[in-house]
């Protein structure tokens, strides 16, 4: 077998990242759901489902157009954090993963490629759910809609890699799929959805303060009393991305290239 | 080519692979012949760098056993084939192939060959899970031969195939072997060892013999390879009594 090629586009450092290769990887993402378009439809539609049945459990236009926004961050984070941490759980577990690090990629090449292509099926999803909340259930925003998807997309990507991150605890898919109740739904309970943060006693607030899910309500809310981006916002949006950093820093060390 | 001295792997407080040392010379299909559980795939997992090891030395092409710069050169195919099974094949091989570093106006060529290669022609957009055992670890083959690796370390990779099927896997062995490939293959049945151009019978972790089929045989005194084993290992139990 003579003749190899080896052309450009290798990071085989592992500290690099390749366009070509993050690329490749998205496009693979995205292939194996389009193999399986009853999740491709789940995905898209259960948010905007749970947004009607919210809209005529409320049946309160006010009581809506309160919150409305805060679950429209909520549920991307939600089932991209499912969907992200069953993926990748069976990646390491059927072999692939493996196979990955003794190639040519790069983890960031994999990290990012799955940054990208969730972070795609994010945008659609956001996007779907928006334009139904503000055509048909009415509601009705202070400002444009545009900072509440690009915060929405963010919650997103963060629920994408906290599931990344996670997987890598999880040795079957039926522990992947208990952490959504043992991590996404506490986060939901003092997130300040159920409760405003500010009623909570000392303990829970603390412990509200350092989960990643209370700063993108917190986020939503803003944006949903206000006419126009702020400063309180940015400071969110800070928080919500170095979370995001630091989930994938740590999935990142997960990826292990070989095993003791 | 592959070069290993005094390697030793310990997993979870056992001695997987008790101090071995051999080498394994380019253009070979070398065999690695012993009952499950000796330490087969923890020695082909250290020679691909997915195995740390405990102690001692490994070599590959002259750089040590994991080296990025072996990552291109080496194809492993696992027991359980590492592929996608909710992509088709063709996914499945550009994906791994632009991994590997294949240019993108060259990748239909070598998918198509290698599909060939494999007796896979055909299906190349039926999704990888809906493959019978057999066509599974051929699309498994496949992913490793993909890059023309120089070092191809294939696990089990005949297992459950069909007799006509398998002659022509170790046909392609050869032939690749004969362009200047080295091959290492494991295997727990012992009619494949005679296949060989070289045989690492183990046992327990240890190797009981690294030589030529012939040589095994001249040396044991038996008249095939199932027997020299048993003599062999039968040998390693009276001296370690």
């Amino acid at each position: 077998m003579s003749g190899h090629v080896l052309a450009g586009g290798t990071a085989a450092g592992g500290t690099l990242i390749s366009g070509r290769l993050t690329q490749a990887t998205a496009r693979r993402v995205l292939a194996q759901l389009r193999h399986d378009p009853r999740t491709v439809v789940m995905l898209l539609a259960v948010p905007s489902v749970l947004m009607i049945l919210l809209r005529y459990v409320l049946n309160d236009p006010l009581a809506l157009d309160r919150f409305a926004p805060v679950y429209i961050g909520v549920f991307p984070f939600v089932s991209m954090f499912i969907v992200t941490a069953i993926t990748t759980q069976r990646e390491r577990a059927r072999g692939t993963l493996e196979r990955l690090m003794a190639m040519p990629l790069g983890k960031l090449d994999l990290l990012a490629g799955y940054a990208i292509a969730f972070g795609l099926i994010a945008c659609v999803q956001v996007t779907v759910v928006l334009v139904i909340s503000l055509t048909w259930l009415g509601v009705t925003l202070p400002g444009s809609a545009a900072p509440m998807a690009v915060v929405a997309v963010l919650d997103a990507i963060l629920g994408m890699s906290l599931g990344l991150f996670f997987s890598a605890f999880a040795r079957t898919e039926f522990q992947a799929v208990q952490f959504m109740p043992a991590f996404v739904l506490p986060q939901v309970l003092l997130c300040g959805l159920v409760v405003s943060r500010g009623q909570m006693t000392a303990v829970l607030r603390w412990l509200s303060d350092v989960l990643p899910l209370s700063y993108a309500v917190d986020a939503m809310q803003r944006i949903s009393a206000s006419s126009s981006w702020t400063a309180a916002i940015t400071a969110d949006v800070a928080v919500i991305l170095a979370f995001t950093a630091a989930a994938l820093a740590g999935g990142a060390v997960t990826l292990r290239r070989h095993t003791r | 080519m592959v070069a290993a001295s005094d390697l030793v792997v310990r997993r979870g407080g056992q001695t997987v692979l008790d101090h071995l040392t051999f080498t394994v010379a380019p253009g070979q299909v070398a065999g690695l012949l012993g009952p499950s559980g000796c330490g087969k795939t923890t020695l082909m997992r250290t020679l691909v760098g997915v195995q740390a090891i405990t102690a001692g030395e490994v070599t590959v092409l002259g750089l040590p056993a994991g080296h990025p710069r072996l990552r291109a050169r080496v194809g492993y195919a696992t027991q359980d084939p590492a592929v996608y099974s909710d992509l088709t094949l063709r996914e499945n091989l550009r994906y791994f192939g632009t991994v590997l570093g294949l240019p993108g106006r060259r990748l239909p060529e070598v998918i198509a060959r290698t599909v060939a290669e494999l007796d896979l022609t055909g299906l190349e957009d039926r999704v990888v899970g809906t493959f019978s055992g057999g066509q599974l670890a051929r699309a498994g083959l496949a992913v490793a031969l993909l890059g023309s690796p120089d070092l191809l370390v294939l696990d089990e990779p005949t297992v459950g195939l069909d007799p006509v099927l398998r002659q022509d896997l170790w046909q392609m062995f050869h032939r690749l072997a004969g362009s200047g490939a080295t091959l290492l293959v494991s295997s727990h049945v012992m009619d494949e060892a005679a296949r060989c151009d070289y045989l690492l019978f183990m046992r327990d972790g240890r190797f009981l013999a690294e030589a030529a089929p012939a040589q095994i045989l001249l040396r044991t005194g038996t008249a095939d390879l199932e027997a020299a084993f048993l003599r062999l290992a039968a040998q390693r139990e009276v001296a370690a009594r």
